[in-house]
């Protein structure tokens, strides 16, 4: 900025100042409302006007955890005084805990969904990222015939529609048995990341110095031991970054995962609105589920601000 | 972009007696990729592509009969057809303009000192990155007409969003734009942080007026990083499938892609939708050439 101000500056910057904040507050109140209903009491999640100040509590987890039924009797005080404090909470909303014959409680469908959201992505990010990077230091550092050409295709595979791919992928998936697997989704999402993978991690080795590997070479490594040595350390925050996004954009995945996995390999966002379904739905529960899923993606997003530039942009723009 | 080339190695070194050819080591490392692509993307076209030529109802046990290019007549004569692309350019346009208003209006005005600028930037990036099946999905809560936040800061009594024909796919345009204009912004505050100083400082001494500086010296400047935020916000929202699959089931929000999946995973009309893919790919394909001649051309900067 200019060292001399004059006073309308100043009053632009104010303003400035002024409609940053409330920019800010719209983008992030829809988040707000997430994570603020998935601590309400069920009866507060949809009242009219809507409920801002509340006492937060945490049945809507318990409740997204584990299985429930409606409660037709109230339960007698003896069995709510031996109830622990969760399944109180439970009570408290109208609804129980439903339990085994040996009184054992079950787990609703929300956490195998969360689990096979973290293996899918986790797996599919560890390949995409793996042959990524490969591929970009082979594009990198040596010469190939068409190579932009190539480029273009790796680029171009991520661009498909997933509906397009999915329906040709669906059959053969059907007609080889993968259709509701966990390896099916990885092998989806790997070819999906891969793309991206490659283009990225190529701007990441493109910005390393071929010198290191050179002396390296001359100090009698081979080619393989310089890469393995010398550019991988090199490029391991390219790596890091590469690998969010790969992760990040399978764990948000929804077309795919809706067309091809149904109970088993179903992850979290196909699962979660189906949870709606018909009737009056408990949007604290389907709040406390959203919340839970979008957490890790809230925390990537801080750890990974300095890259999202690049990322978003398929490494093209580098500040 | 520039090819890097490596000093040769002395075929005589040790080094290159032990280790593999730079050739052997560039097939090894490139190759599975363009493989693995080949198989589980190309493939699976050549595979549809066949099918786009057939009856074939993949919810039926019936054999595929050629039926030649009928399908491809079919849907181009389809006046239904039509309104769902009609339907999308219209979400397209509402929907990028919308993003580029704000993601550059809000660039701007964090173009200056701001107190906190990199937290709060980062704060208005967290919407891109969520899941848009999920956040649509709440954001029909937000939309709910009684019990709805929206209405009620906005005091609009009981307005309808979603279930309202005409007023649905704004709705979820404005769901996108939230979810979206930080993306344009990202891209816009690079380009402006780029805009060298001595230029503005230029048009002071020239006592040039705001609007002027602005068309003149910014836009131009920023342009063509806006120009890639444009094209690739233009493809995705060409493909939007899960926000508008989710929020509502309106006739008058069926895009594109939920035609497509409607007739190929509801309707089995498996052929037909093979068919109407094809379509659909070719115009992507369109776009995926003009966008990453961009990249290029900005790399190149």
């Amino acid at each position: 900025m200019a060292a001399v101000q004059t006073t309308s500056e100043r009053a632009l910057n104010k303003v400035a100042i002024i409609s940053v904040l409330i920019v800010t507050i719209i983008f992030l109140a829809p988040i707000y409302w997430i994570v603020s209903t998935s601590f309400k009491p069920r009866n507060l999640a949809t009242t009219v006007p809507p409920t801002i100040v509340f006492e937060p509590e945490i049945s809507p987890f318990v409740k997204l955890t584990l299985r429930r039924s409606q409660l037709r009797e109230q339960p007698t005080p003896e069995e709510y005084a031996a109830a622990p404090w969760w399944e109180r909470l439970v009570f408290d909303g109208g609804e129980k805990i439903v339990r085994s014959g040996r009184g054992e409680v079950q787990l609703s469908g929300y956490p195998s969904r969360f689990v096979n959201s973290l293996i899918i992505a986790i797996t599919s990010t560890v390949l995409a990222v793996a042959m990524g990077t490969f591929t970009a230091y082979g594009f990198s550092r040596f010469k190939m015939p068409g190579e932009q050409d190539w480029l273009f295709f790796i680029l171009s595979t991520r661009m498909l529609p997933p509906v397009v791919v999915a329906i040709p992928m669906f059959l053969m998936y059907r007609a080889v048995g993968l259709n509701d697997t966990h390896v099916g989704l990885i092998i989806l999402y790997t070819a999906f990341n891969l793309s991206f993978s490659v283009w990225l991690m190529k701007g990441f080795i493109d910005e390393i110095p071929k010198e290191y590997e050179e002396a390296a070479l001359v100090d009698g490594y081979t080619r393989m031991e310089a890469f393995f040595k010398v550019v991988l350390p090199e490029a391991a925050t390219g790596i890091a970054a590469t690998a969010v996004f790969c992760f990040i954009t399978a764990w948000n995945e929804y077309a795919f995962a809706l067309i091809m996995t149904r109970r088993d390999a179903q992850t979290a966002p196909p699962f979660i609105p189906s949870q709606v379904g018909s009737g009056l739905p408990d949007w604290t529960v389907i709040a406390s589920g959203t919340f839970l899923f979008l957490l890790p993606v809230a925390i990537f997003t801080f750890l990974l601000r300095n890259h999202l530039l690049r990322g978003m942009s398929f490494g093209a723009i580098r500040k | 972009m520039t090819t890097l080339t490596m000093t040769r190695l002395d075929p005589q070194s040790r080094a290159a007696r032990r280790g593999m050819s730079d050739i052997s080591i560039r097939n090894l490392f490139i190759i599975p990729t363009i493989l693995f692509l080949i198989i589980f993307n190309i493939f699976p076209l050549l595979y549809s592509l066949y099918y786009s030529f057939t009856d074939f109802r993949a919810s039926t046990n019936a054999p595929a009969n050629w039926v030649g290019l009928a399908n491809y007549r079919e849907l181009l004569n389809d006046p239904f057809i039509w309104t769902n692309f009609t339907i999308t350019a219209k979400y397209v346009i509402v929907s990028v303009a919308g993003q580029v208003v704000v993601g550059f209006g809000v660039a701007m005005l964090l173009n200056r000192d701001i107190p906190f600028k990199g937290l709060i930037t980062t704060l208005l990036l967290l919407p891109m990155m969520l899941s848009m099946a999920v956040v649509g999905l709440f954001w029909k809560l937000l939309y709910d007409p009684s019990f709805g936040i929206i209405n009620y800061v906005l005091g609009l009594g009981r307005f309808e969003w979603l279930s309202d024909p005409d007023m649905a796919l704004y709705a979820v345009a404005i769901t996108d734009i939230w979810m979206w204009s930080p993306f344009v912004m990202l891209l816009s505050l690079a380009g402006l942080s780029a805009v060298p100083k001595h230029l503005y400082e230029a048009a002071a001494i020239d006592r040039a007026g705001p609007l002027y500086t602005f068309f003149r010296i910014t836009l131009p400047l920023v342009a063509p990083i806006l120009m890639i935020a444009i094209i690739f916000r233009t493809m995705e929202a060409f493909k939007t499938f899960d926000i508008a699959y989710i929020m509502t089931s309106q006739p008058t929000t069926e895009m594109i892609a939920i035609r497509l999946y409607k007739m190929a995973f509801q309707e089995w009309q498996t052929g037909m939708s093979c068919a109407f893919a094809y379509i659909v790919l070719i115009m992507v394909v369109a776009i995926t050439n003009i966008y990453v001649k961009y990249l290029n051309k900005v790399k190149e900067r």
